[in-house]
């Protein structure tokens, strides 16, 4: 990156941690590039985290950031959010930090519309750990506790957001790395609760396990099974196979949490004043 | 081409870059190759288009592509 985005990293602490060819870096790459090409004020943007590998991006964004409790990024971020509405709030998670010990507040946080923007970095593994299952680990994949493959059903993030009142939702990957910087500028710019699902390679515990033996395998693997949003309702369901759609796949207007919330303080204030 | 027609520079921060190789792989033009250290290294700066590929898809923010002054 040109010193035009290294400007949005803490260079100081780099070289990160995370290992050769992990998908993470581009993710986080993908976020600054979106935050530049918005042009948003640095200032004016703070990103929240949880616990993982994936939660350790913000320690390398010179933004105001959090890096809180495995789980809980997008409680502290409606904290932050309901506190000073006028910052862009973004919250980076992992898929075992948003949806196994965190999945309760994605869900509501969705339900509430609250103008935040999630992008869950999925690797479909708890990477920082060694490589246990998640519940989005593929049917039949292998995983350090699934060492006969996985036997429970995975969530589709994307629909579990949707159906909980979720108003802005994507999927892309790091072969994609332009698509999802463009996603991740509609997902920043929408108001209301916006969810990307950013598939991310994790070479070192999944891709290994699973018959991919390093980073270009795994881009690979995504390029092939990634399908159009279009493309993805033709294919009947029984011939779906591995692959799975990118796109956006809702962007609707619902009321926002922090400005239905503001009303009820107006209102409130007033009975007081009243009184 | 000749020098003349370059109009991108390429740098790769050694510094910061793991060697995955990710960035050789993505280049269409094979602009970059892996030294025998498996180190990028650039080879043929004369046929890069400026696509950006190889920088989007560095997991560590190793690769800077800019017009050439
Ligand atoms: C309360 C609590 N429980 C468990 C852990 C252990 N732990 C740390 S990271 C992690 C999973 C991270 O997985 P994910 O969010 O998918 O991130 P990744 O490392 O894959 O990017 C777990 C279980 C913890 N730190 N805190
Ligand atoms: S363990 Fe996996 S997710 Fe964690 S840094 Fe390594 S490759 Fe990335
Ligand atoms: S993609 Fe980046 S880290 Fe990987 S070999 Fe190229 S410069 Fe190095
Ligand atoms: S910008 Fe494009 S053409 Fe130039 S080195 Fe990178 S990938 Fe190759
Ligand atoms: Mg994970």
């Amino acid at each position: 990156m040109g010193s035009d985005l290294t400007r949005y990293l803490r260079v100081e602490k780099l070289p990160h941690i995370w290992c050769a060819g992990c998908g993470h870096g581009i993710v986080t790459q993908a976020i600054v590039r979106a935050i530049d090409e918005l042009g948003l004020d640095p200032v004016k943007v703070t990103i929240v985290s949880g616990i993982g590998c994936s939660s350790r991006a913000p320690g390398y964004m010179n933004f105001d950031t959090l890096h809180t409790t495995h789980g809980r990024a997008i409680a502290f971020a409606t904290g932050v959010k309901l506190a000073r509405p006028e910052l862009k709030v973004i919250v980076i998670t992992g898929d075992g930090d948003a949806a196994a010990i965190g999945g309760n507040h994605l869900i509501h946080a969705a339900r509430r519309n609250i103008d935040l923007t999630v992008i869950c970095y999925n690797n479909t593994v708890y990477g920082m750990t060694s490589g246990q299952y998640s519940p989005v680990t593929p049917l039949g994949s292998f995983a350090s506790t699934a060492p006969y493959g996985m036997v429970e059903r995975p969530f589709d993030l994307c629909e579990l957001v949707m159906g909980a009142g979720g108003t802005f939702v994507a999927r892309s990957t790091t072969y994609h790395a332009r698509h999802l910087t463009n996603v991740i500028k509609q997902a920043i710019q929408h108001k209301g609760f916006s969810f990307v699902d950013a598939f991310s390679q994790c070479p070192t515990y999944f891709g290994r396990r699973n018959n991919m033996r390093d980073a270009l395998a795994m881009l690979n693997w995504y390029k092939e099974n990634a399908v159009s949003r279009d493309d993805w309702a033709k294919i009947p369901p029984t011939q779906r196979g591995s692959k799975f759609p990118i796109g956006v796949f809702k962007d609707e207007e619902a009321p926002e949490y922090c400005e239905s919330y503001r009303k009820v303080i107006e209102k409130a204030m007033k009975e007081g004043d009243a009184k | 081409m000749e020098g003349k027609t370059r109009l991108w520079d390429v740098k790769i921060n050694s510094k910061w870059c793991k060697r995955c190789g990710l960035c050789v792989a993505f280049c269409p033009r094979g602009v970059l190759k892996l030294d025998d250290e498996g180190r990028p290294v650039v080879v043929d700066i004369a046929h890069c288009t400026g696509c950006l590929l190889c920088e989007m898809h560095c997991p560590d923010f190793a690769i800077a592509v800019k017009r050439s002054e």
